[in-house]
């Protein structure tokens, strides 16, 4: 694959409010880097999270889309991040019949602990969705103006 | 249309240092809508949410969005001054530039563009708020405690005394905690029981208070306010109201052979046993692992010796259900298991023991009757080592916890000393990584230990502990001198980590509170809210949250008592207006939405809808509780029509924030 020069992916982070949002908080708070290309969205709980939004995000020219939830068993709302999980295991295989690389899309649980598992992960995620350049699948070309 | 605000905060240099605060207001006030852009040092101090106030009103604003530090932070602020102005709090946006922007990104540039996205995202959000109203929830005036340790007795009395009921559900058959085992208290050696027992005392004869002991939190429902919680209540084998505590069961129970756990095993009890002759309630207890009539039904001493008839080898566990408005979690901590410090020997000899276990071998009502004698011989030790951050302050890959528990150094100066005033003629050795002393008269007490004691304290570990002839070879380094130690030792002193109480991690699932990486309770804030939990109505006392020693555990017990009083103070509390609203016209009565609901929020009634030619239909709809609704969203997602919708977080809403971070 072509990878363009100083290519600067669009990534777009839902993070639930209870851990993750605050485990990004934490991030801050320790100041550690992550890059500029992650763009945070909170949703109360990884439960909010609608499949529909992801697939919007790509549609509108987002390169990657990740949720981060709290850890299986510790979800505020006791259950949430169980639905989310098997929604999102439902997308996941929609994403692959569309075309889109798997690896553009990806959950991972982070608490409101984990400020350098937070900062890691995004790292990790925004040099995976570099590598695979520009996502062109799905994208509406009528919202690029 | 909207007239919205935007308001940059330069948080000092904390926002401002990295990001183009005046740049980001410029850049956003041209978006649409946006009638009035603003930027200042501290948004959140007077002076800054007073020029929110003046633009709200000058401006006629119908929405405001805060450039700044993380909602966690100061949406609650921002959203008073919202309402100070006449405008609904709800019509508050924050964009996190601080937290995830300015303090994670060094190239002004960069962070500049950033902090412009993340505020465009909260515009087109506040684009689509709509005023919400706060629903009202009674408060149930009842809190509970779960831990009867000298954190849980402190918070309950604290909270019985502002005239509230308190239960206190302790999962030992006595209340009392860690704090009774211990034989005396630093800095002051005040004995430890004299100071705790009058107050567990003070606890049984408070009417307000009452205390479930042998029990455990079998379930928690509801939320703050309206906690609904099970309490199994544990099955003891005799009846708590007739039993009289004379202990004649006790003396008589023929089964003698049962390790005893209060003293940590250094002796036996009886298969129906009281822990200690304090003991609140002073209640007999069977061990059901070792009774013999339990287990065999063969003897049955304790129910013949039993003038009052209290005991019941029929009892069950029982399950009581209780409404409370609070609770305080108090579970409290243990020493760590130290199977996996081979090297200091202690599964191989008995004399090297934990410093808990000392304290036992030195109170006056321990094993040895307060005579300090050694495990295995009974002979008076004549050289002790103690060996400090035995599991504390080790780096991530070791076996240990990577944090300093806090109460070592000073207990370990506390046994040194004791030591030498009650036996002269003993070499005391404490091998140390560095001594901790911050805290009222601490380190004075450290140096006396020194200096007046002549306990010899060496920097340095310990690398191996062998026995060998009845004897304990303790290897160790001399890092300030640089040379190598062996010393013949009688006793070993482990100064063993301390851990959270394994019930606490179950316990934070059932109350949905969070922990951290060691199982500790998180605090809703580290500085500025260290007795809450995350979670509303839900409070942390004690060692549950992080090492404590007994005067900061007590002190967190009275904060932690007052914040509780504050809550079932209130006659109501505002909910979160951020609840599933069903739109019934676009609900179709499936039921997925009821099926995904954690709370049972969702119900369904049958609507009447007024039909093409004036007849009628009745259709089932879901209806949201909005008092029992926590916001979660999950049904809004289950809904295959997309008639659930969350306020505040509505799909519009954060479909409008993917357009504007993607555009």
């Amino acid at each position: 694959m072509q990878v363009e020069k100083n290519f600067e992916p669009t990534v777009v982070a839902f993070c639930c409010n209870w851990c993750s949002y605050a485990g990004a908080d934490l991030s801050g708070n320790n100041r550690i880097q992550y890059p500029a290309n992650v763009k945070i969205i909170r949703i109360p709980c990884s439960c909010r999270l609608n499949p529909m939004f992801i697939l919007r995000a790509f549609q509108r020219g987002a390169d990657g889309v990740i949720l981060c939830g709290c850890h299986p068993g510790d979800c505020h709302y006791t259950s949430g991040n169980y639905f989310a999980r098997r929604r999102m295991t439902l997308l996941f295989s929609m994403l692959s019949f569309l075309g889109i690389e798997k690896e553009r899309c990806r959950v991972e649980w982070v608490s409101a602990a984990e400020g350098a598992k937070f900062a890691a992960t995004m790292n990790d995620f925004v040099a995976t969705i570099t590598r695979l350049g520009e996502n062109k699948k799905l994208e509406d070309l009528r919202c690029k103006k | 249309m909207q007239r919205i605000g935007v308001f940059v905060c330069w948080c000092g240099s904390n926002i401002a240092a990295t990001v183009d605060v005046k740049k980001v207001a410029e850049t956003l006030g041209k978006e649409p809508c946006v009638v009035y852009y603003e930027n200042y040092q501290y948004m959140c101090s007077e002076e800054g949410q007073n020029k929110i106030i003046n633009a709200i009103h000058e401006h006629k604003l119908s929405g405001i969005v805060i450039c700044s530090c993380s909602p966690r932070m100061h949406e609650a602020t921002f959203r008073r001054t919202a309402q100070k102005a006449g405008l609904n709090p709800y019509m508050v946006e924050i964009a996190n530039i601080r937290e995830q922007c300015s303090w994670i990104h060094k190239d002004m540039a960069t962070a500049t563009e950033k902090a412009i996205i993340l505020g465009r995202a909260a515009i087109a959000k506040v684009h689509l708020n709509t005023p919400l109203q706060a629903g009202e929830s009674p408060v149930v005036k009842r809190a509970l405690v779960i831990g009867g340790g000298i954190a849980g007795i402190q918070t309950a009395l604290d909270i019985a005394d502002a005239g509230f009921e308190v239960d206190i559900v302790e999962k030992k058959p006595t209340i009392g905690g860690k704090m009774s085992q211990i034989d005396k208290t630093f800095p002051t050696l005040d004995c430890s029981a004299c100071i705790l027992t009058p107050k567990m005392v003070d606890v049984a004869q408070n009417e307000k208070i009452h205390i479930y002991s042998y029990s455990e939190v079998a379930a928690v429902k509801g939320f703050v306010g309206n906690f609904d919680v099970t309490i199994k209540r544990k099955a003891r084998y005799v009846k708590e109201e007739l039993c009289t505590g004379c202990g004649a069961c006790t003396e008589k129970c023929p089964q003698k052979k049962v390790p005893n756990d209060f003293n940590l095993g250094l002796d036996n009890k009886h298969a129906i046993y009281i822990p200690f002759a304090q003991a609140v309630p002073k209640v007999a207890t069977i061990d059901p692992d070792y009774c013999m009539m339990l287990k065999t039904g063969k003897c049955g001493v304790c129910s013949k010796v039993c003038a009052a008839g209290a005991i019941d080898y029929k009892q069950q566990d029982e399950l009581v259900q209780q409404q409370y408005g609070a609770i305080v979690v108090a579970t409290g901590y243990n020493p760590i298991d130290l199977k996996n410090y081979d090297e200091f020997a202690y599964s191989q000899s008995p004399d090297v023991v934990t410093s808990l276990e000392f304290e036992r071998l030195t109170n006056a009502a321990g094993p040895t009757g307060g005579v300090l004698l050694r495990p295995s011989d009974r002979q008076h030790p004549h050289t002790i080592v103690f060996v400090q951050c035995v599991g504390s302050r080790e780096s991530g890959e070791g076996c240990g916890k990577t944090y300093c528990s806090k109460i070592c150094c000073m207990y370990t100066a506390k046994h040194a000393m004791l030591t030498r005033e009650k036996y002269p003629d003993t070499e005391v050795y404490v091998f140390y990584i560095d001594v901790r002393t911050p805290g009222k008269n601490f380190d004075e007490f450290y140096r006396r230990a020194v200096e007046e004691y002549g306990v010899h304290y060496i920097k340095g570990m310990v690398g191996k502990v062998s026995p060998e002839n009845g004897k304990l070879m303790v290897q160790a380094s001399d890092l300030l001198d640089n040379k190598q130690l062996k010393i013949e030792a009688d006793l070993v002193v482990l100064a063993a980590a301390i851990e959270p109480d394994p019930s606490a991690r179950p316990l934070a699932t059932m109350l949905t509170t969070q922990m951290d990486t060691n199982d500790f309770f998180t605090e809703a804030h580290p500085k500025l809210r260290p007795v809450e939990s995350a979670t509303a109505g839900i409070f942390l006392s004690g060692c549950c949250q992080g090492p404590k020693d007994i005067p900061e555990t007590v002190s967190q017990a009275s904060a932690c008592a007052a914040k509780v009083i504050g809550l079932l103070a209130k006659d109501k509390l505002l909910g979160n207006p951020c609840v599933a609203e069903s739109n019934e016209l676009m609900c179709n009565g499936c039921s997925s939405c009821e099926k995904v609901c954690p709370y049972g929020a969702i119900s369904y009634v049958d609507k009447e809808f007024k039909m093409p030619n004036r007849t009628i239909a009745v259709r089932r709809v879901a209806n949201v509780n909005p008092a029992v609704c926590q916001g979660c969203g999950a049904c809004t997602v289950a809904c295959p029509s997309g008639a659930m919708d969350l306020k505040g977080f509505s799909n519009s809403q954060i479909m409008a924030e993917v357009d504007a971070i993607c555009k």
